[in-house]
């Protein structure tokens, strides 16, 4: 039946009420409208029906876990935490296929490939033509590719990057033009010199050789999944408890629960097992996706790498606990997230390794979560670490949640 | 009534000052009986949230007496709370959960909670079972934060501002609910600025204004406590604006006011006063314009007390 059509009939209902005194003496009221259906009928609901062995349709718990006992407000509210979750497709987004287009993204275009062919802009004039005749061997080997340029232009392209060196033929010699700041600059002084001596006749004087390496586990991408996946456990953690708390709370829902003799410790620890639930997900993804996608190795154990994600989600859960102890607006939680969160992406070895800062930030650096989430997970699944010689690292995980966890439970406001 | 028994509610000295010196409740005391619907009367920022949040243990009185069908809070809040069914004044539910499982997430907190299809056929939910609560409408809403309190079972039903927002005929199907509620032995604390609602569905009520109960009592109590409880509203030619000395020597009039161009006065027979009234309009050769006669309402004891109305917007 049209819903409206019911809602305008309720209305005519109502319409009909006598006087306050009336409607207290008995459970059915007698409209007198003409409307055929409306004989006695209960209060109000459904209209039709007798209340309430029949509803419209019939209710079926929705399929789940066997559902009772003194767990049963757990199991609810992990349920309910959960189907928030995988009904909000923001947040499929951004914790799962984010990080995976990440990886794609940054393993395509950092992925380990021949050395470039190095591009060399030769000034034309007297002395160009025997450049040109030196470089033919590095050529013809493919390391070297000399193009003949009028020298404003092979100046100016070189400023633009689309040459890494400029070789200016000389009385007797050569001139280098080359950028010490591009790593890739340097490579072609250097290799073109080579290309250039030797052609002309020079001898080494000590004998060297050389093997290639370049297997699975030193590659950026291999650096790059356990970044991403502390990284990823660091985000969800922060989103998932710090930011949903206030959410509730900001919506008094939080306020709802506590009127209610609901354990507190069980809404707490559904909180935390849906972040470990949705930890075992990304875990999975992320991995799956490197071996997949890249033949990633992970050469650690489960158990090591399983216990340093749960360490690392509940380190971070704390975290999350404590910036949303107090905030009443889901904007300043937002803000106190992205403040906690940005120095780690930037120092915590996400992207790239953190030795390139200065010394002197290296022990704030290593004090960090997010650090020692990081260097723990790259360890157990790159090099097979186990977890005694690791004990630093979960060392200084632990204490971060635990301090944040008891800092939390001082200051939290369930109202 | 007066044994101790009888009282479900009672609060002696209530004061709550916010952070800021904010004096929200200046000293209140309540008595709210089994079985009977209290209502919280009083405009915006009176003080009634807070008043009845205190009650129900989620904010800490500053000081004051609380006790809840023998109870008190910090001894045995958990007792306390299975007996309680709550509305809080604005709750969003969680949007993405369906009316079934948001009813099934609160039954669980209770130890003796009533079926869910029952509560929710009794509110008109049972066809929006499977509907995310954040599809629902306004009034519907209303009725699944209702629902979330009638889900516990509970003796008192605490209920704040339940049907602010709320079209008339959503407010009508929430009173039958709260009426049922109450002929079914329940026991009901209710907030409103609405002072049609605290007339028809209170029996007793206190009327607050800057955190003071300033009237008490049942509202045809009070309506009575004006004494001149009918008020004659007319309109004429021949008389002047202002000008109101002419209608005090009438019989029965009490209190006389201007409002909207128009004299109000208060009486206590309209058979007597109004031919009183003609007849005076007649020999100013007036002409009656407009002649209305209703019952005095709160909304009218509130004015005889502060001044003010109790819906400024
Ligand atoms: N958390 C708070 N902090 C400071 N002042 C508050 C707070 N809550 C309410 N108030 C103030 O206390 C007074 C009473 O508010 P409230 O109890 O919500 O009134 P009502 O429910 O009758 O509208 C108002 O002046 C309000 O601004
Ligand atoms: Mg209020």
């Amino acid at each position: 039946m049209n819903n409206q059509f019911e809602e305008d009939r309720e209305d005519r209902n109502a319409r009909v009420e006598g006087p306050r005194s009336d409607e207290h003496g008995s459970g059915s009221q007698v409209s007198n409208l003409d409307s055929p259906a409306s004989a006695v009928r209960p209060i109000i609901g459904s209209r039709d029906r007798p209340i309430p062995q029949s509803p419209a349709h019939p209710i079926t718990r929705p399929p789940g876990l066997p559902i009772t006992g003194r767990w049963r407000s757990y199991q609810l509210l992990l349920l309910a935490r959960l189907k928030e979750m995988y009904r909000e497709p923001e947040v499929i987004f951004w914790v799962f296929i984010f990080p995976i287009l990440l990886a794609l993204g940054l393993g395509i275009a950092f992925r380990n490939k021949p050395a470039d062919i190095i591009r060399v802009a030769l000034v034309d004039g007297p002395g160009a033509a025997h450049a040109m005749e030196l470089l033919r061997p590095a050529s013809a080997a493919g390391t070297v590719k000399a193009v003949l340029l009028p020298a404003p232009e092979a100046f100016n392209q070189f400023r633009l990057g689309k040459y890494d060196l400029v070789v200016t033929p000389q009385a007797g010699g050569f001139e280098y033009l080359y950028d010490p700041a591009r790593p890739e600059s340097v490579l072609a002084r250097s290799t073109t010199d080579d290309a250039l001596q030797a052609a002309a006749g020079r001898k080494n004087s000590v004998p060297t050789s050389g093997r290639i390496s370049s297997e699975p586990g030193a590659r950026y991408i291999d650096f790059l999944i356990p970044g991403l996946l502390g990284m990823n456990l660091m985000n969800s953690g922060m989103w998932g408890i710090g930011f949903a708390l206030v959410d509730l709370r900001q919506r008094k829902l939080l306020k709802r629960f506590v009127a209610s003799p609901m354990r507190r410790s069980d809404f707490l620890l559904a909180l935390a097992s849906s972040r470990l639930v949705l930890m075992l997900l990304e875990l999975a993804l992320l991995l799956g996706f490197g071996a997949m996608a890249f033949h990633m190795h992970v050469a650690g154990s489960w158990i090591s790498i399983l216990t340093i994600s749960t360490l690392g989600a509940l380190c971070f859960g704390g975290v999350g606990l404590l910036t949303a102890s107090r905030a009443q607006k889901i904007e300043t939680v937002s803000g106190l997230i992205n403040l906690v969160m940005m120095p780690m992406w930037i120092l915590s070895g996400v992207f790239f390794s953190y030795e390139r800062f200065p010394a002197i930030l290296q022990p704030l650096i290593k004090a960090l979560p997010l650090t020692a989430l990081n260097d723990a997970l790259r360890a157990a699944i790159l090099e097979g670490a186990p977890l005694t010689h690791q004990s630093g690292r979960l060392l200084i995980l632990g204490l971060w949640g635990i301090v944040c966890y008891l800092l939390a439970l001082r200051w939290f406001r369930w109202t | 009534m007066m044994q101790s028994m009888d009282v479900a509610v009672r609060c002696r000295g209530l004061r709550k000052t916010y952070e800021g010196n904010i004096e929200a409740v200046r000293g209140l005391d309540l008595e709210i009986y089994a079985g009977e619907c209290f209502g919280l009367l009083g405009p915006n920022g009176a003080g009634k949230t807070t008043t009845i949040e205190i009650l129900e243990g989620l904010l800490e009185p500053t000081s004051g007496e609380i006790e809840i069908l023998g109870h008190h809070w910090h001894t045995n809040n958990r007792e306390v709370r299975e007996l309680m069914g709550i509305s809080l004044q604005e709750t969003r539910l969680a949007e993405k959960l369906t009316v079934y499982e948001t009813l099934e997430l609160f039954a669980s907190f209770y130890r003796r909670p009533r079926p869910i299809a029952e509560v929710m056929a009794q509110l008109a939910l049972t066809e929006k079972s499977d509907a995310w609560v954040g599809k629902l409408s306004g009034g519907q809403k209303q009725r699944l934060a209702v629902a979330t309190a009638l889900v516990a079972n509970p003796k008192i039903l605490f209920l704040d501002e339940p049907t602010t927002g709320l079209d008339p005929q959503s407010r009508r199907q929430l009173w039958d609910v709260i009426r049922q509620f109450q002929k079914q032995g329940g026991t009901v604390l209710l907030t409103t600025h609405y002072m049609d609602e605290a007339e028809r569905l209170c029996d007793r009520l206190a009327i607050i204004d800057h955190g003071l109960t300033i009237a008490g009592g049942t509202p045809s109590e009070m309506i009575e406590g004006l004494g001149a409880h009918h008020r004659v509203e007319f309109d004429a030619t021949g008389i002047v604006a202002g000008e109101l000395e002419p209608w005090r020597a009438l019989p029965g009039v009490g209190a006389i006011h201007e409002e909207d161009g128009r004299v109000v006065l208060s009486v206590r027979e309209p058979h007597e006063t109004i031919p009183a009234l003609l007849a005076a309009i007649q020999n100013r050769h007036g002409h009656l314009l407009h002649l209305t006669t209703r019952q005095a309402s709160l909304e009218d004891v509130f004015v005889h007390l502060t001044g003010r109305h109790l819906r400024e917007d």
